[in-house]
C-alpha cells in the first residue's frame, strides 16, 4: 500500500479518566423502583382490581341466584371450611388425585425407560403417545365406569390416562435433547446403565421433565374435577366436584362459587407455590430456564 | 519428513494404521485412512488439518467413543476399546459442563464417580486444581454465570483433577473470542510447565498448533492421511516474530495447501 489518507492522520493515546467523575456508573435501585417492578406486587394488584370489579358488578346486578357477590362467596367459603365440609371434600379429591398422579408417573417412568433403551421402544412410545395424547381423559370415563364401576378406581384410571402421556412425551423428548458432549462426558468417566441415566440424563433433561410434570398435574386436576361432576359421590364421601354439583342442585350459587374458588386456589397453590419452589431450586438456579 | 516407526518403547499412545469410518444417514464416510503416529509422555501433541480431515474423529477414537475399522490404538500397550477416565476429553462446546452442578461440584464429579482417589483427598484436589486455573472466587457458582473462557478453564480443571494418562482436547478454544483464546493458550502452557501432563490437542489454526504444540501432526484433507510430523517445541510466544516461526508457519501452510492430494469423488465434508 502506498501513502494513503489514513497515514496522514496523527496517532494518539489517552489516559483513561477516573471513573468517579462519570456520575451514575452503577447504583442499587430505590425501594420504590424495586416494588413497582416486583412481579408478586403486580399480580396482587391485578387480583385486587378483579375482586373490586366482581363485587361492584354483583351489587349492581343484585341477583344472588345468578351472580353472588364476592363477600357472599367468601362468607360461604369460610363457613364451609369451618364446618369441615369443604376440607373433607378437598381431602377426598386430593387423595384420589395423588394416587392417580403417582401411578401415572410410575407407568411413565417404565415406558420411558423402555423407550430410551432401544430404538424400537422409542417408536412404540411415540406411536402410543401420538394416539392417546389427543384423547381427552374425560372421554374415557364411560368406559372406565363399565370396567371399574362407580368409585375411586374409575377416577384413578382417567387420571392416569391424563398424566401418563404428557409426562412420558416430555421426558422422552428431554432425554433426546441432552447435548452430545454431556453424554460423552458421562461415558468418559465410565458411567453406564442406571447410573448414567440417574446422574446425567435425568438432571440434564430436568427442565423438560418438570414441564411434563406441570402439564400432567394440570390435566389430572381438570380431569378429576370434571369426572366428579359427572358421577359425583362414591361411598358417601364426594370430592370437590361433587360439592359443586350438589350446590347447583340446591340452587345455592354462592356455594357453587366457593367450590370454584377452591378449585382455583388449589390450582394456584400447586402451580405457583409448589412448582415455583421446585423451579427456583433447580432449573432457575442452574440457568437452564429463565 | 522421516517417520520413525511408532514402536518406540517410551510411546504412551500408539496409533497404528488406523482407518476410521462413520455413517451419516446417506453416506459412509471414511474420516481417516491408515494413520500412524505415537504420542510420548509429556508431549503437547497437536493434530492439525483442514475442516473435515477427520482430526476430531481421530480424537474420539482415542477417547474410545468409536472403534477403528482397520488398525488399532493402544495406550501403555493396552488396546483401547471403550471410553475411560485414563483419557479425559475436553470439548469445544461450553455445554460440556453439567449446568446443575457448581464449578466445584463439576470438578469433583469425575473423581467421585471413578473413585480413583480416597474420598478425603478429592476435595483438596478439586480445590487445588480450581486454584491453579484461577477460579477459586467462582468455586460455588453455577456454569451459566461464567464467561466462555471461565467455562473452558473449568472443563480443563475437571479433566486434569483426575490426572489422566492423556488429556484429549477437541478444538477447546475454537468457540472463544480471539483475545480470550490467546490468554487461554498461554494459561494452558503455563499449566503444562507446572504439571508436565501429556495432552493431545486438535486444532485447525496453524498459529495455535505451533504455539501450543511441541509436536504437530499435519493431516491431509478428507480422508485424513498423515502428511508430516513436525517438531515445534522451541517455537512459542517469545519468538512469535522470529523468522523460524514464520518459516514453520509457511511450511505447514504449504503442506496443507501447496500441492493438492488427489481428492476422492465425495465432496461431502464431515465437520466432526
Amino acid at each position: 500500500m502506498q501513502n494513503t489518507n489514513t497515514s496522514a492522520r496523527p496517532e494518539f493515546e489517552i489516559e483513561p479518566v477516573d471513573s468517579g467523575s462519570i456520575g451514575e456508573v452503577e447504583r442499587p435501585l430505590s425501594l420504590f423502583e424495586r416494588i413497582a417492578t416486583n412481579e408478586t406486587v403486580q399480580r396482587f394488584a391485578i387480583l385486587v382490581v378483579l375482586i373490586l370489579v366482581w363485587e361492584l358488578y354483583a351489587r349492581w346486578l343484585n341477583n344472588s341466584l345468578l351472580f353472588p357477590t364476592f363477600t357472599d362467596t367468601i362468607g360461604t367459603f369460610f363457613r364451609d371450611i369451618k364446618n369441615g365440609v369443604l376440607i373433607n371434600r378437598t381431602i377426598t379429591s386430593m387423595r384420589t388425585l395423588v394416587i392417580g398422579y403417582a401411578f401415572g408417573l410410575a407407568i411413565a417412568a417404565v415406558f420411558t425407560t423402555f423407550a430410551v433403551a432401544s430404538g424400537l421402544g422409542t417408536r412404540i412410545l411415540s406411536t402410543l403417545t401420538a394416539m392417546f395424547n389427543p384423547l381427552p381423559a374425560i372421554a374415557l370415563l364411560p368406559l372406565a365406569l363399565i370396567w371399574f364401576g362407580l368409585g375411586t378406581p374409575s377416577l384413578v384410571f382417567v387420571i392416569i390416562h391424563s398424566v401418563l402421556w404428557a409426562v412420558a412425551l416430555n421426558t422422552l423428548s428431554g432425554f433426546r435433547a441432552v447435548p452430545e458432549t454431556l453424554r460423552m462426558g458421562g461415558r468418559n468417566v465410565g458411567l453406564k446403565g442406571a447410573r448414567y441415566v440417574g446422574l446425567i440424563l435425568i438432571p440434564a433433561a430436568f427442565p423438560s421433565i418438570l414441564a411434563g410434570l406441570k402439564i400432567g398435574w394440570a390435566f389430572a386436576w381438570r380431569t378429576l374435577v370434571a369426572a366428579e361432576l359427572v358421577f359425583g359421590v362414591s361411598s358417601r364421601s364426594g370430592g370437590i366436584g361433587w360439592y359443586i354439583f350438589e350446590a347447583r342442585n340446591e340452587l345455592d350459587t354462592a356455594t357453587v362459587f366457593s367450590g370454584l374458588l377452591t378449585v382455583i386456589l388449589i390450582g394456584l397453590f400447586v402451580e405457583s407455590v409448589i412448582f415455583r419452589a421446585i423451579e427456583a431450586r433447580t432449573v432457575n438456579l442452574w440457568g437452564m430456564q429463565t | 519428513m522421516s517417520m520413525p516407526a511408532p514402536s518406540s518403547s517410551q510411546a504412551l499412545l500408539a496409533v497404528n494404521g488406523v482407518t476410521l469410518q462413520y455413517k451419516t444417514p446417506r453416506h459412509l464416510v471414511t474420516a481417516t485412512y491408515r494413520v500412524n503416529f505415537s504420542v510420548h509422555q509429556g508431549d503437547r501433541y497437536v493434530i492439525l488439518g483442514p475442516s473435515g480431515c477427520g482430526k476430531s474423529t481421530l480424537l474420539k477414537a482415542v477417547g474410545g467413543f468409536m472403534s477403528p475399522v482397520e488398525g488399532e490404538i493402544t495406550i501403555r500397550g493396552r488396546k483401547i476399546d471403550a471410553p475411560g477416565p485414563d483419557r479425559m476429553m475436553v470439548f469445544q462446546e461450553f455445554e460440556q459442563l453439567m449446568p446443575w452442578k457448581t464449578v466445584f461440584q463439576n470438578v469433583l464429579f469425575p473423581m467421585k464417580v471413578t473413585k480413583k482417589f480416597a474420598r478425603e483427598d478429592t476435595i483438596a484436589r478439586a480445590n487445588s486444581v480450581i486454584e491453579k486455573v484461577g477460579l477459586t472466587k467462582f468455586k460455588d457458582v453455577y456454569p451459566h454465570m461464567l464467561s466462555g473462557g471461565m467455562k473452558m478453564r473449568v472443563a480443563i480443571a475437571r479433566a486434569m483433577a483426575l490426572e489422566p494418562d492423556i488429556l484429549l482436547m477437541d478444538e477447546p478454544f475454537a468457540a472463544l473470542d480471539a483475545l480470550t483464546r490467546r490468554s487461554m493458550q498461554q494459561e494452558l502452557l503455563s499449566l503444562w510447565d507446572q504439571l508436565r501432563f501429556t495432552v493431545m490437542f486438535v486444532t485447525h489454526s496453524i498459529e495455535e498448533a505451533i504455539l501450543v504444540g511441541s509436536r504437530v501432526l499435519v493431516l491431509s484433507p478428507h480422508p485424513g492421511r498423515v502428511r508430516a510430523e513436525l517438531d515445534t517445541d522451541r517455537l512459542n510466544y517469545n519468538n512469535i516474530d522470529h523468522v523460524d516461526f514464520g518459516a514453520m508457519s509457511k511450511r505447514i501452510h504449504n503442506l496443507l495447501f501447496g500441492e493438492k492430494p488427489k481428492q476422492p469423488g465425495a465432496k461431502e465434508g464431515a465437520t466432526a
